[in-house]
């Protein structure tokens, strides 16, 4: 009892601090990534006693800086809702890690324990629910701001936010079709499997289009550029206009929180969550857990190394992806938002209703 | 008559159309980029020969040279005894567009000169530089020479900038010096025109 109680205190405290710090340090990446890739050298000033540490001395005094910032509630401004928008953005992001194995289910003290806070059969459609709870966040912001600009920032937002929603449900279709199950930890497991022999059995692989469609509507549900409409602030006045300080930065770091959770979700759903290809671990293969190449070759390993490599896989993937996420940000200049809005209902909307269509009729097709 | 010039469309080619080809060939050239520098900057750090990463100029630390023609800020010329250049024509400030220089004419204690500006103050905050007031003076005593382009201030007064302050802007310029008769370092050519234009007939 109580040690299930620990447990479960252990999963929340590893996926809430490794959100956190993986939010945290994205704020330094994309400092660096953008300067690196644009010739320039990037934050190199705040220091400590000389000491720059590359720049990451930066995000603590932005950090420092944000905390100690003037909070301002604009005085007409609903005290309540006006306080309640940066939870309800950041909220809904730490919870959809919860149905996400982040590794195999590991032997510790006498019993089974999954790498995974909910093992919920209904998972995706979890995902979905509290991705579109994010919407509360922009769209109170820009109504308890009480300023008109904020509340048309926070209702373009929304309108963003709910088209792209679409797309997000209509993309998890594809990879569910095939592999026949809503449950994350499932879905991963069956990414495992070896096509013809060799190839294997990703959601990219399968899905192709679905991924193509999920990574753009993703990023347009962290409301990044190139779909950054909601807040481009010195342009045109988004949602979060009459924030400062930690409320401001707790839409920030629920938007980076949100790279770093989309990153997992599209590593669980077509990046073959923690899976290595051509790695097997003793539940899948009789002879032992190890690598057993196509060509013949086997490399056997420890119970242990197979777990911590899985791991390590999830980490590199997600890192990946956060990368990927980064540099499309910095590469791709800002749509309109008549451009945005036909991009998502009039060409993605009719591809992906026509990849569920086609993944249908090969599956019934293949049966 | 109202003639228009009809805006051009510029015609895509199907792959352009279809968007995910060019956002590929974007996204080359800036991994492309990243991982040149990445590799550069790592390589450097570690000791390694590599070519020196592209940066832009490193602001504070390294400068741009700035053309003896630039527009910075004002200052106002001396004469050989310190008493400024200006005799308070009040041309300047008929010229400035922004109406931004303020002066008050007194009568000069020299003999020789009629008036002298008791006050001279231009509001930085409205100048635009468009240089119309050096243009505009007969006596050459306001130049914007300077070559200092970095004048940000805490409050505004700060840049409502007053008689003494132009007076001592760069005090070793200061008395009457000529425009650097060099551009990029090689000596500027004088073009005599006519004979110019006498030659390509
Ligand atoms: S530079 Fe132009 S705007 Fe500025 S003070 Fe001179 S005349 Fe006025
Ligand atoms: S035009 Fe020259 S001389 Fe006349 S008031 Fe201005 S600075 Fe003085």
């Amino acid at each position: 009892m109580l040690l299930d109680f620990g447990i479960i205190v252990g999963k929340i405290a590893i996926i809430f601090l490794g959100i956190l710090n993986g939010a945290g340090i994205l704020t330094w990446v994309e400092r660096k990534q953008s300067a690196l890739m644009s010739d320039r050298i990037g934050a190199n000033r705040a220091s400590i006693l000389g000491i720059k540490l590359l720049g990451l001395i930066n995000s603590l005094a932005d950090a420092i800086k944000l905390i100690f910032k003037e909070d301002f509630l604009p005085p007409k401004g609903l005290r309540f809702l006006h306080a309640l928008a940066p939870c309800f953005a950041m909220f809904p992001v730490f919870v959809t890690f919860a149905v996400l194995p982040f590794g195999p289910p590991i032997e510790l003290f006498g019993r089974e324990i999954k790498l995974q806070l909910l093992n919920m059969d209904i998972g995706f459609l979890y995902i979905l629910a509290f991705g579109s709870m994010a919407v509360y966040g922009t769209m109170l912001a820009g109504w308890a701001s009480n300023n008109k600009f904020s509340l048309i920032g926070g209702m373009r937002a929304s309108a963003q936010m709910i088209s792209y929603e679409i797309i997000l449900g209509l993309a998890i279709i594809g990879p569910v079709l095939v592999f026949g199950t809503l449950e994350p930890g499932a879905l991963v497991t069956a990414q495992n499997q070896l096509l013809w022999g060799w190839l294997p059995k990703w959601g990219i692989i399968v899905q192709p289009i679905a991924f193509l469609l999920f990574l753009p509507a993703s990023m347009a549900e962290t409301k990044r550029a190139p779909f950054d409409l909601p807040e481009g602030e010195s342009e045109i006045i988004g949602f979060a206009t009459e924030y400062s300080g930690m409320r401001w930065g707790m839409f920030f770091l629920g938007e980076f929180a949100e790279i770093v959770v989309l990153g997992a979700v599209l590593t669980t759903l077509f990046l073959g969550g923690y899976h290595i290809p051509y790695l097997f671990d003793a539940a899948e293969m009789a002879s032992g857990p190890g690598f057993y190449f196509p060509w013949g070759a086997t490399i056997p390993l420890g119970t242990w190394s197979v777990v911590s490599l899985r791991v390590a896989a999830f980490m590199t993937k997600v890192a990946f992806l956060m990368w990927l996420q980064m540099q499309i940000r910095w590469t791709f200049p800002r749509f309109r938002y008549d451009q945005l809005m036909r991009v998502s209902w009039r060409e993605m909307m009719p591809i992906a209703l026509l990849n569920i269509g086609v993944t249908g009729l090969i599956i019934m097709w293949l049966n | 008559m109202i003639t228009v010039q009809p805006v051009r469309q510029i015609k895509l080619t199907l792959a352009q159309k279809t968007y995910y080809p060019e956002l590929w060939k974007g996204l080359m050239v800036t991994c492309d980029h990243f991982f040149t520098n990445l590799f550069r900057h790592i390589g450097r750090s570690v000791g390694m020969k590599t070519k020196p990463p592209m940066v832009t100029i490193q602001y504070p630390e390294e400068q741009r040279w700035i053309s003896p023609r630039w527009r910075g800020l004002h200052r106002l010329m001396l004469r050989p005894d310190g008493a400024p250049r200006c005799v308070a024509c009040m041309m300047c400030e008929t010229a400035c567009p922004d109406k931004c220089i303020y002066i008050t004419a007194g009568e000069s204690p020299d003999g020789r000169i009629e008036k002298y500006p008791v006050a001279f103050e231009i509001d930085l905050l409205r100048c635009c530089f468009c240089g119309l007031c050096v243009e505009a003076c007969p006596e050459d005593a306001i130049r914007m020479d300077t070559g200092i382009v970095e004048f940000g201030a805490f409050r505004r007064d700060e840049l409502y900038l007053d008689r003494e302050f132009l007076m001592n802007v760069k005090p070793e310029l200061t008395t009457h010096t000529q425009y650097v008769g060099e551009l990029d370092g090689r000596p500027l050519q004088r073009v005599d025109l006519v004979k110019l234009a006498q030659q390509s007939h």
